[in-house]
């Protein structure tokens, strides 16, 4: 416990020391929605067990959402973010309510599909922007006073933001509701005879993990000032499962860590190597499935256990 | 001209056609996906990307060896399923037993890396396969004009899935095939080799989607990304349809192409999301979907 204590101390020095150490500071930005999303993904699949294929379809739409309030209605950063917060929450308890009618594989078939009737309305709607997405969005003042136009100011909001939902989501897999969620998980046909109404626990967790897809959405409308259709497209949805799943589903750190591996690979990798980052993406995901299911993090937390406590003989 | 609420009849003939191909399609990917995972509890992801390879197998053989159409139609899917084997034994075999999750998950990195790769050699502007000469024109029927092509396309996809219902359902083999997807530790207690049927239950699904690629190949252009987005479509119909069911994912997918059809005449913009719809609909009035069980 100590250990994890002093290793969060240490990230959260660095994270506060970004802008010192001459790290570019969108990156750091980018980094941060991206982990943001996938902490929101793994509340869902980690803790859930519910393995959606189309989160991408919340992030985009928030941050369409955002965008387009921004660029076409002036209206302010926090407002048009609240606002593709709520959006990605509505939508989220649409497709929750019709995915949660079948369960595993189907589950995930579903999503993918909803998802895919998202992206063809983001294609074809008249305020996205179509094939161009939304370009130059204005970053605005928070509260009318936080000048979000330099990247120093933005890049701790930004932080103080990813902060509060890693600390949130701490807090709801600890709270009653996260432990019904995960006995669930491992046992679905026992949690219904204890009672509890599992669809319900599944929606809510449904909802509240595509709320916070969608807040992450938005905060990279932000970021970067434009939206396109590779925001709601199904790769976005794949390399959130595969950030998630190389970190650890259901550790808490795992998605932040698989994130920044996901991110600085597609940055670099793309100047090395070109076009053949999808295929090296796919290899990485075989290689996790085949031989290490349970993530970086995970593997890490196993090893610890089985050096604290050896095996009985 | 006769019309029909102001539409005229040859154009919504023409339009049903069309949904009639892209339904064969569609039956022959979901079909492959329902033998897979009625033995193997594996959803395959990578359907779409042996569709894309089997369209390619063509095309290469064509520009590089100059094999015709009609011998690609029997090699391309055999060579696409072989590759399906080498997968099994190699990858997939790995996964069972495990959450089916984890299965469409390693598929989904096989697709992955197959999309991505042939997107890197071949580059993303698509290339067109010749109509072979033998079915080139069409035929005037007097109400409508049937590309003769297209018509071949139902054809042959029409005969490959009754014929692969025939062998499920009324031959030895399939029952063999049926009684291992019920219990396959008993059915190897009889002296079945089971995981040799499961090979090669795997190398025909997939080489079932490489047909339908070939099959393609000469009315879409053959590119990187054609399976990619079709996959998903798929996974639509099974979701309607039902996975437990061999003819249900036939008429399914023969169903739904037409309902697209006829969706490109009456509200064009609506008619790349129509099957999506169906499908939300079908999970709100009977969730297990039109023929399934569980």
């Amino acid at each position: 416990m100590r250990a994890n204590a002093i290793l969060y101390a240490l990230l959260g020095l660095f994270a506060l020391c970004v802008p010192l150490l001459g790290i570019y500071p969108v990156f750091m930005m980018q980094l941060l929605c991206v982990a943001m999303f996938a902490c929101a993904y793994n509340l869902l699949l980690g803790f859930g067990r519910m393995l959606s294929f189309g989160h991408a379809a919340f992030f985009g739409s928030a941050a369409y959402a955002t965008g387009w309030l921004v660029t076409a209605h002036a209206w302010g950063p926090g407002a048009a973010i609240l606002a593709g917060v709520v959006v990605a929450a509505l939508l989220g308890l649409v497709v929750g309510s019709l995915a949660i009618r079948r369960q595993g594989i189907y589950f995930a078939m579903i999503t993918l599909a909803l998802a895919q009737l998202v992206y063809f309305v983001c294609l074809e709607a008249p305020f996205t922007g179509g094939e161009n997405g939304l370009q130059g969005v204005p970053r605005g003042k928070l509260l009318g006073f936080l000048p979000l136009k330099s990247d120093l100011v933005l890049y701790y909001v930004v932080l103080a933001v990813f902060i509060a939902v890693f600390l949130f989501i701490r807090r709801v897999v600890h709270s009653p509701f996260g432990q019904v969620l995960k006995a669930i998980r491992d046992n679905e046909a026992r949690a219904t005879s204890l009672g509890y109404e599992i669809n319900r626990y599944k929606l809510l967790a449904f909802v509240l993990s595509a709320t916070l897809a969608g807040l992450a959405g938005s905060l990279k409308a932000l970021v970067f000032g434009f939206v396109t259709l590779s925001d709601v497209d199904q790769s976005t949805s794949g390399d959130v499962i595969l950030m998630t799943l190389l970190g650890g589903t259901g550790t808490f750190f795992g998605p932040v860590l698989g994130a920044a591996v996901v991110v600085t690979l597609q940055q670099y990798l793309s100047d090395l190597v070109g076009g053949w980052v999808t295929a090296i993406i796919g290899a990485i995901f075989v290689a996790c499935v085949l031989s290490f299911r349970s993530g970086v993090v995970g593997e890490l937390l196993a090893w610890r256990a089985r050096r604290v406590k050896p095996a009985p003989p | 001209m006769t019309t029909v609420l102001g539409i005229p009849v040859a154009v919504i003939l023409g339009q049903l056609m069309l949904g009639l191909v892209n339904g064969s399609f569609y039956a022959l990917l979901s079909l492959g996906l329902a033998v897979i995972f009625g033995l193997m509890r594996v959803v395959n992801f990578a359907h779409g990307a042996f569709y894309t390879l089997g369209a390619f197998a063509a095309l290469l053989g064509l520009q590089w060896l100059g094999i015709n159409y009609w011998v690609s139609l029997l090699l391309a899917p055999l060579a696409v399923g072989l590759v399906g084997i080498v997968v099994e034994r190699l990858l997939l075999r790995h996964v069972y037993g495990l959450d089916p999750l984890y299965g469409l998950l390693l598929t989904f990195g096989l697709a992955l890396i197959c999309q991505g790769s042939l997107h890197q050699v071949f580059g993303a502007t698509g290339q067109s396969y010749p109509v072979p000469p033998a079915l080139a024109g069409a035929v005037n029927l007097g109400f409508m004009f049937l590309p003769l092509y297209r018509a071949w396309v139902i054809f042959v996809s029409l005969l490959v899935c009754f014929s692969t219902w025939f062998v499920i359902e009324r031959t030895r083999l399939g029952a063999t095939l049926r009684a291992a997807t019920e219990n396959a530790p008993l059915v190897q207690a009889f002296g079945v080799n089971v995981p040799l049927l499961v090979a090669a239950t795997y190398g025909s699904g997939v080489a079932l989607a490489a047909l339908a690629g070939v099959l393609a190949s000469p009315i879409v252009l053959v590119n990187s990304h054609m399976g990619s987005s079709l996959v998903i479509v798929v996974f639509a119909v099974v979701v309607i349809g039902g996975m437990g069911s061999i003819l249900g994912s036939i008429v399914s997918g023969l169903l739904l192409g037409v309902v697209e059809g006829f969706t490109k005449v009456i509200y064009p913009e609506a008619s790349n999301v129509v099957i999506f719809v169906v499908m939300a609909l079908v999970l709100i009035l009977r969730p297990t979907g039109l023929f399934g069980k569980d």
